[in-house]
């Protein structure tokens, strides 16, 4: 079976993916996979999402060939810009395709966990758009890390519900979020931000954003005549990289390159990188790679990154990964933080931290591939805008008396009528 | 036969249902969580459910997620498990209550030995469906140990079927959907739930989620072969130490006796 077919009809990506909850989840889970079935053969619904991608998202994005930043690489570099799809990021996508979903099912309320705050503002606009009540859980560190993401969400009507459970950031923010949706679920969908959860969560949220490499495929084809010899993006959940690998899958000759969050270093035990240095397990409804100590308690993570800061991951790059059709490194924090600089220097473009995990990856591919005649498609998944202040703190940009006056400028200048 | 059937029938005999009790092991330290399984048993608890503490206790509600939290930074470890029932088996029918994770790290086959060999009779697992469970009913049946899956409100009849027919010992029926968590009503889906699960197994019903006092357990009991108390004694073994959830125990066991 080749991994496009995947996954098989129980979610199954080889040993990967599947059903690990609680029966009071599975009836909606049916309920789901058949609405999704339904959608996808139903033209009125693809009409649907194609408009609203198109006149709503800003789709489709355009492919930017990085110039000045190829000099620095030694390859020619593409971005396929998910940076500039409506609210920043790619996670847009899926939330369009699962709010016309949750319609469908005739649901009134979403709920969604989320690390950066990306997902959440995604799911908060689409939440907007539809009329849908929508809470959003995320983990209490990070409400601080991405105070403006939180405020974004509450100026789109969600409500914000800060976790303050176990390791305080998307894990938790994820368990909270399934524990509303089994007390919820007759009323409420809950709208998974990335290729994560169990089944159909995994092969739905990669179909919402495999239109990334379907657009990003026929650009280089139409801009250069020829395939890329590799697909390069930043693995957290790893919708982005799902959404750009699934259409290369086939193309033999192109690389298929993930790069997580390497932390302080995989080898530090301080990262986020659980195809590169964790095993097989079972976390948040599927079978996939996590960081998880020998009693198979889930570890603590590491990442500058919140939206990468996260023990698992999808079910089917464990599949990719394990096949070796795809290749996975850590990407540190320095690296990473070194790429966004680069990037920003060279081509005018501020990419998300998480993003530009997957620069530096790409940096560090063609490095190692020892030619100078290579085309690579980097994903810009999301803008940096959210990532000023920690870009700030990390390159001493301004001093941290500078960022608190600014703070309480900015607060009182709120005090006024 | 495991003991859980010696019980369940003898509970039918004194016209009664049975009452089970559950505690994580390690909360608040793991000498005061045995003291406290066994003070259970003396208030009149039939069966001990033995918590496996797990980082992401998705089914459970705030109070048993903080105290296995507390479980885990107190450095528990799941061989410990085997250990407390160990000792609890002596006074009691015991089956662990554990997510699939730290199950199939330590591995199926492995666990279900240790858990035999300390006495344990079975296991619920919370985040475990018969369609993911192969290698668990291989081992648990390698080892004549009860697998107990859940049904919810939710669950279709073709799936309460499958519950009914994948089980032993008896059908945990999740009185409402949600968490764990003390409840002021444990609501009526519970009594249809357990009147669509007989149609579909002869096997005992025991309904859990809400349960905190002897009422609410008499009006389960009226309808179901067992109560479930978990939240409940875990706030009373935070608040009062052993003695309490003795007095809790006592309680409730008044409570499934009233038919």
């Amino acid at each position: 079976m080749t991994a496009p077919e995947l996954p098989d009809r129980a979610g199954h990506f080889g040993p990967y993916g599947g059903r690990f909850v609680p029966e009071a989840l599975v009836a909606a889970l049916d309920q789901l996979s058949q609405a999704h079935a339904d959608a996808r053969r139903d033209p009125a619904f693809v009409a649907e999402l194609d408009d609203l991608l198109a006149n709503y998202a800003g789709r489709p994005t355009p492919l930017t060939e990085a110039k000045r930043f190829s000099e620095q690489a030694g390859a020619r570099v593409f971005l396929k810009r998910e940076d500039l799809a409506h609210t920043g990021s790619h996670k847009i996508n899926n939330v369009l395709g699962q709010a016309l979903l949750t319609k469908k099912m005739g649901k009134q309320r979403v709920i969604a966990e989320t690390g950066a705050g990306q997902h959440g503002v995604a799911t908060a606009t689409a939440a907007a758009l539809f009329g849908f009540d929508c809470t959003v859980y995320m983990g209490e560190e990070d409400t601080r890390r991405q105070a403006l993401n939180v405020a974004r969400m509450r100026l789109l009507g969600a409500e914000v519900i800060p976790v303050s459970t176990g390791t305080k950031t998307l894990k938790d923010a994820t368990n909270e979020a399934f524990r509303d949706w089994v007390a919820n679920v007759e009323s409420t969908h809950y709208c998974i931000g990335s290729v994560v959860g169990p089944h159909p969560f995994p092969m739905l949220v990669r179909d919402f954003q495999r239109i990334i490499g379907v657009e990003a495929r026929q650009q280089l084809l139409d801009r250069t005549g020829a395939l890329p010899d590799a697909v390069v993006a930043c693995v957290g959940g790893g919708s982005n990289a799902m959404g750009l690998f699934h259409r290369f899958i086939g193309d033999e000759s192109v690389a298929l390159i993930g790069c997580e969050a390497g932390g302080d270093g995989v080898d530090t035990g301080r990262h986020a990188a659980p195809l590169t240095a964790g095993s097989p397990g079972v976390l948040h409804g599927a079978r996939s790679y996590l960081m998880q100590d020998e009693d198979g308690q889930t570890l603590d993570t590491h990442s500058i990154s919140a939206g990468l800061d996260y023990p698992g991951v999808g079910p089917e790059h464990a599949f990719l990964r394990d096949s070796g059709r795809a290749r996975y490194r850590g990407v540190s924090d320095t690296d990473a933080m070194a790429a966004l600089e680069l990037l920003a220097k060279t081509e005018g473009i501020l990419c998300a931290i998480e993003s530009a995990h997957a620069f530096a990856g790409a940096l560090q591919w063609v490095a190692e591939q020892g030619r100078d005649d290579l085309t690579v498609i980097v994903n810009c998944s999301g803008r940096g805008d959210k990532d000023v202040d920690t870009a700030a703190r990390f390159f001493g940009l301004v001093s941290q008396e500078d960022i608190q006056t600014a703070s309480d400028v900015r607060a009182h200048e709120g005090e006024q009528p | 036969m495991t003991r859980l059937d010696d019980l369940f029938a003898q509970c039918r005999q004194e016209n009664r249902a049975a009452l089970i009790g559950y505690l994580p092991v390690g909360f608040p330290s793991y000498e005061a969580s045995v003291a406290a399984m066994v003070a259970m048993v003396e208030g009149g608890v039939d069966a001990v459910e033995v918590g496996v503490p797990y980082t992401d206790p998705g089914m459970d509600g705030p109070v048993i997620q903080v105290a296995v939290d507390a479980a885990l930074r107190a450095g528990t470890r799941v061989a410990q498990v085997f250990e407390a029932v160990r000792t609890v088996s002596a006074h009691a029918p015991t089956v662990v209550m554990g997510y699939w994770n730290p199950v199939e790290k330590y591995g199926p086959a492995r666990f279900a030995k240790d858990l035999k060999a300390a006495g344990g009779s079975g296991a619920i697992t919370p985040d475990l469906i018969p369609e993911e469970a192969q290698p668990w009913l291989e081992a648990a049946r390698a080892e004549d140990l009860d697998p107990v899956f859940l049904v919810a409100p939710s669950s279709t009849d073709e799936r309460i079927a499958v519950v009914g027919r994948t089980n032993r010992g008896f059908v945990y029926a999740a009185s409402t959907m949600g968490v764990t968590g003390t409840r002021s009503t444990v609501g009526n889906r519970a009594e249809e739930l357990v009147g669509r699960t007989r149609a579909q197994t002869d096997l005992p019903v025991c309904v859990g989620l809400g349960v905190s006092n002897a009422d609410q357990a008499a009006e389960v009991a009226a309808y179901a072969d067992g109560v479930i108390v978990g939240s409940a004694f875990v706030r009373a073994l935070q608040d009062g130490g052993p003695d309490a959830v003795r007095e809790l125990a006592r309680g409730l066991a008044e409570g499934v006796r009233r038919r």
